[in-house]
């Protein structure tokens, strides 16, 4: 059975398929994708546009002798070539990362991953530049390189960070929240504890479109264009103020279609730098795109999180604390893109979604001589690793009290009645009714009957496994005062103006990557003032064109800036009847509002709709003291709070005693993200991050050798999930709206993403209990799986 | 975008063209034909061949052509069209099991049976399907045209009998009464190189004891059949105690490398498992074969 989407007859809509607000409306973008007719960067072609490619380092840890770059300056195309040396003089070398760190745009000392920057090439078309890569002749002193992170604050390991004076080891942080000595006691009480090391190996977010950037410098007034592929336009055109020395106020920023992010375009990337360098050297614009192999060898990487975890519980089954240490592996360069004070982003949230006396987590932070990044893959800033974490450590506890893992998680749910709830790690949950997600996913799933079915399998000899995981995600950051990336307050604007005829543009700060902004927004303005949202268009992702704000990250587009285009379509409202009361020659008081109309009290027959009042905004009746002639308004957001989306999953997996092979036969989601704004584009969500979810289970990894060589830099090597690995979906939702948010939403973006792996994780070490097993860790590919039957399962790293 | 060296590019129109163009060419050209295994080494510069001959309007090469004694299939031959084919599916069930799960319906539409075997990835799953059904090749030179077995044909990973200045152009499977085929793979996920993965073919007497048999291994470094694992089967009647002792010989022979889709331990436990399977399966169909031919008969 699936819950099929019900919404409240709108009184408004004039027809039930296409509501003027919420429902389930088809996207305003989706014609011109499935035409072909979307915009991404590599469409863009400038008159004398130049194109630009990176040599990288085939060596992940190496001292840099010697770059010659005669061979490919005399190449037939080549218009110049940059290298490290060239950026030192332009003091461009090094740029600050998102987390307090600096990264190398061009190598000038030492390399200290494979896929390095090493020099960029600038040619009159991409095929030249992309042959003279073969013609720089670099010379490298290879050194032993740091690639297991559980060795990296070896005394005697080699020292990545040499270059950073007085730096003698590979520590980058350590990190705390909670109490670790009230959660000891607790833990020295307990009847039950139960510990295991589990493991988030490397995954990368392989967005469909690769990172690129077109860069235009106009040498007379100073001023820079960027076209780029990013998630926060205007976070990066401040910090392209700081690094480049041009004034703010002579850079735009724009992101046209990006062809998915997942986090991989938050962060700036040396192309991108390389690209504005290449303009300006050449004084014409510079493209640089990277191929599939720089993507995954280079970009922000997701996870490398070594946790040890532990759960306390009574003999009865209560969960009493959690405790764990984590070893993160942040990569050459630590480039997290993350709020500046938490330096293991949400990863805090790992208290999940019990109700716990005590609770405590250390986070220590390494570089090794691999890629930097961290933050990606649709994580939610790490919300992702701390759901693995306490899910898994659940199943395990419930194992090892021979309780039924939804039976445990039932007697441990917060209740309804204890939200807002503090959690022990500085957290308020700002809503949930979690026991209701929990039983609507085990009566889709049908729950018992399939436990049924399970025992008679297993009978047989059937590898069969049911694995549940309960997420509560923070999503929707600031507020400000607490969260800033690089110094600017996690808040959004927005701009709303109603033209003359009643048609309407908002402007919006964040960038949509797929998650279908130009509908969900028009969308919630329509519920506000009653324009149909076809006439409605929303304007993002050009800096020039959009108020300021952080872009679209962590699920918080619509926990924040669907909150300031909410707030500022009521503004619009309330401005409007100001006017229609001058209009109607009455007072403010005396007109009530329904969907698209001011109206006088007690005779509604006299009114003023929305595009009446925005013609007479424009028009010429007198105005009262204090009105503007228009019908426009702005807001910047700061939010009081994260929103705390929840969800139910429930997997069933059968596995191949033979082989090991583990198809997901049913996956069964139930989601709360509080008031629904187009249910399509959140099942959508739903479903994307749920394929995402099986790959991270079962098949993706980025590997490294002994040398430090990235094993996972193609398609050939790094699994995406197709149609075939996926079962048919089925979704169910609950409604629990977020009490502080101005329409009651919370961010969903990521929720399947963060909820799905650990729930098909539990549903195979299911159906391998029968042999014994009681963890192992992802991907659960058929070799680690078998292995895992053997009573040999190995962590991936 | 990944940019392949440059290269010459030229499109031949018959066999007897594109035989003068790799010879003219010589040494550094290449035949492309689906190029869904030559393209993406180029890109990665894995490959840099000088020019390209193209045969892919050498229609008279994509045929599948069933007669009394033998299958006859085109080189050009694309695996959309064999795994379409009734014949193919009627004769040799092992060329359905296989192509299914060779890549994805993209490679498949345009990938041919020929870039294939002559490609010779040691994962390939053609090269054991056309092992274990004692396929022929038929390759034609300036010389005129030669017939290898596939031992012959086989020269090792990424090498083949077929000379620079040849062209593979057909591949016969000679089809044998009461007969059955069956090929299972191992892979991480649908469209991968398989982990592992085996097919076996068997012809039964009239008696119902094993006329002849031939078990193959994809990607465990192998070449060819694997006798002693046959052996042990051959004369005698199918039974799971038989199957098991020959999975024992295959995965004692399989030798495999340790690599991301597994490690050796567990190749050697699917090179067993899977020949086990696939002994079952091939004698199943085998006896169904004959079933059928009796109640038609």
């Amino acid at each position: 059975m699936t819950i099929t989407e019900t919404h409240a007859p709108n009184p408004a809509a004039g027809d039930a398929d296409r509501p003027i607000g919420y429902g389930r409306i088809q996207r305003k973008e989706d014609p011109r994708f499935v035409r072909g007719k979307g915009h991404y960067v590599d469409d863009i072609v400038l008159p004398g546009m130049l194109h630009g490619a990176i040599l990288r380092s085939p060596v992940a840890h190496a001292r840099l002798v010697s770059i010659d770059t005669t061979r490919a300056l005399a190449h037939p195309g080549v218009v110049a070539v940059i290298t490290g040396k060239d950026l030192l003089g332009l003091k461009l070398a090094w740029a600050p990362t998102l987390s307090a760190d600096v990264q190398a745009v061009l190598v000038t000392d030492k390399v200290r991953f494979q896929g390095q920057e090493v020099a960029f090439v600038i040619a009159e078309d991409r095929y030249a530049a992309r042959d003279a890569l073969e013609l720089i002749d670099v010379d490298y002193d290879v050194l032993t390189p740091v690639v297991d992170a559980r060795h990296a604050l070896d005394p005697g390991a080699p020292v990545i960070r040499d270059e950073i004076e007085g730096r003698t080891d590979n520590h980058i942080f350590d990190w705390e929240a909670g109490n670790a000595a009230e959660t000891d006691a607790v833990f020295a009480s307990a009847d039950v504890i139960v510990k295991q090391e589990i493991v988030y190996p490397r995954s990368h977010p392989a967005p469909m479109e690769t990172c690129g950037a077109v860069a235009d410098f106009e040498p007379i007034e100073g001023a820079l264009t960027l076209y780029e592929t990013s998630q926060a336009p205007h976070a990066h055109r401040t910090l392209f103020a700081i690094v480049s020395g041009i004034p703010e106020h002579k850079i735009r920023i724009v992101s046209p279609d990006i062809g998915g992010g997942f986090g991989n375009k938050v962060g700036i990337y040396p192309g991108y730098i390389l690209a504005v360098v290449g303009s300006i050297v050449t004084g014409r614009p510079v493209k640089w795109v990277e191929d599939r192999s720089e993507n995954l060898m280079s970009t922000s990487f997701a996870r490398d999180y070594i946790m040890q975890g532990e759960i306390a519980a009574t003999k009865d089954g209560k969960i009493l604390a959690v405790r764990t240490n984590v070893l993160a592996d942040h990569g050459a360069f630590n480039a997290t893109a993350q709020p500046t004070k938490y330096p293991a982003g949400f990863f805090h949230i790992f208290t999940g979604s019990y109700d716990l006396q005590a609770a405590h987590c250390k986070v220590t932070g390494v570089y090794t001589n691999k890629a930097p990044g961290g933050v990606a893959y649709a994580c939610s800033f790490r919300v992702t690793e701390a759901v693995l974490l306490v899910e898994r450590m659940v199943d395990m506890l419930a194992q090892k009290l021979e309780m039924d893992p939804a039976e445990l998680r039932l007697k441990n749910l917060i209740k309804p009645e204890q939200f807002p709830y503090k959690n022990k790690t500085g957290w308020e949950y700002d809503s949930g009714n979690y026991e209701r997600a929990m039983r609507l996913s085990m009566e889709i799933a049908g729950y018992d009957d399939l436990r049924r079915e399970q025992k008679e399998k297993r009978a047989r000899g059937e590898l069969m496994g049911i694995g549940i995981s309960f997420f509560t995600e923070t999503v929707g950051a600031g507020p400000r005062k607490h969260m800033d990336i690089v110094g600017l307050g996690m808040a959004d604007g927005a701009e709303l103006r109603i033209h003359p005829t009643g048609k309407a543009v908002v402007r919006i700060s964040v960038q949509s990557q797929g998650q279908g902004h130009e509908t969900t927004f028009a969308q919630i303005v329509a519920e506000e003032i009653g324009i149909p949202p076809e006439d409605i268009d929303v304007v993002h992702g050009d800096t020039d064109q959009t108020p300021f704000g952080l872009g679209t990250y962590g699920s918080r587009s619509t926990p924040v800036s669907g909150a300031a285009v909410a707030l500022v379509a009521r503004k619009v409202r309330e401005k409007a009847k100001f006017i229609a009361a001058a209009m109607l020659e009455t007072r403010p008081e005396d007109l009530e509002w329904e969907k698209g109309r001011w109206f006088v009290k007690g005779d509604p027959s006299v009114g003023k709709t929305m595009a009446e009042i925005a013609m007479g905004a424009h028009g010429t009746v007198a105005l009262p003291e204090g009105i503007d002639g228009n019908l426009d308004a702005e807001v910047t957001y700061d939010p009081p709070n994260l929103t705390f989306p929840f969800g139910a999953y429930i997997c069933v997996v059968d596995v191949d005693p033979g082989t090991g092979h583990v198809k997901v036969r049913r996956f069964i989601a139930v989601d709360d993200c509080g008031t629904r704004i187009n249910p399509m584009i959140i099942e959508g969500q739903v479903h994307g991050g749920l394929t995402d979810g099986v790959g991270m289970a079962l098949m993706q990894f980025i590997g490294f050798d002994e040398a430090g060589n990235n094993l996972g830099g193609s398609f050939m090597d790094y699994l995406i999930p197709t149609s075939m690995e996926v079962p048919n979906w089925e979704t169910g939702f609950t409604v629990t709206p977020s009490p502080h948010h101005p329409i009651g939403a919370k961010g969903v973006g990521e929720s399947a993403t963060v909820g799905s792996p650990p729930a098909i994780l539990n549903a195979v070490v299911d159906a391998l209990s029968p042999l014994g097993v009681t963890h192992m860790d992802i991907p659960c590919t058929p070799a680690r799986v078998w292995a895992a039957m053997q009573g040999r399962a190995t962590p991936p790293i | 975008m990944q940019i392949p060296a440059q290269f010459d590019y030229v499109r031949a129109s018959t066999i007897e063209d594109a035989l003068a163009l790799l010879d003219r060419h010589g040494a550094e050209s290449r035949v492309v034909a689906g190029g869904h295994s030559l393209l993406p080494m180029m890109k990665l510069r894995l490959a840099r061949p000088e020019c390209l001959v193209d045969i892919n309007d050498l229609y008279e090469l994509d045929f599948i052509l069933p007669e009394a004694t033998q299958l006859r299939i085109g080189a050009l031959t694309r695996h959309s069209a064999l795994l379409e084919s009734t014949d193919v599916a009627r004769l040799f069930p092992i060329v359905i099991d296989a192509e299914r799960v060779i890549a994805d319906p993209i490679v498949r539409n345009r990938g041919t049976i020929g870039g294939s075997l002559c490609q010779a990835d040691p994962a390939e799953d053609l090269a054991t399907v056309c092992d274990v059904l004692h396929a022929q090749a038929v390759v034609r030179g300036p010389g005129g045209e030669r017939i290898l077995t596939m031992d012959e044909f086989h020269k090792g990973p990424y090498e083949t009998a077929v000379a620079q200045n040849e062209l593979l152009v057909e591949i016969r499977f000679p089809i044998r009464p009461r007969s059955g085929s069956a090929y299972e793979k191992v892979e991480r996920r649908v469209g991968d190189w398989a982990v592992v993965a085996a097919g076996a073919a068997v012809s039964f007497t009239v008696d119902g004891s094993v006329d002849d048999v031939a078990i193959g291994l994809t990607a465990v470094g192998l070449d060819g059949t694997i006798s002693e694992a046959e052996a042990v089967l051959r004369g005698r009647r199918p039974s799971e105690v038989l199957f098991a002792e020959a999975g024992r010989l295959a995965a004692e022979a399989s030798l495999p490398v340790d690599d991301q889709r597994g490690p050796v331990d567990y190749k050697r436990h699917l090179a067993d498992e899977l020949t086990r399977r696939v002994l079952r399966r091939a004698c199943a169909r085998a006896l169904e074969t004959q079933t059928t031919t009796m109640q038609e008969g």
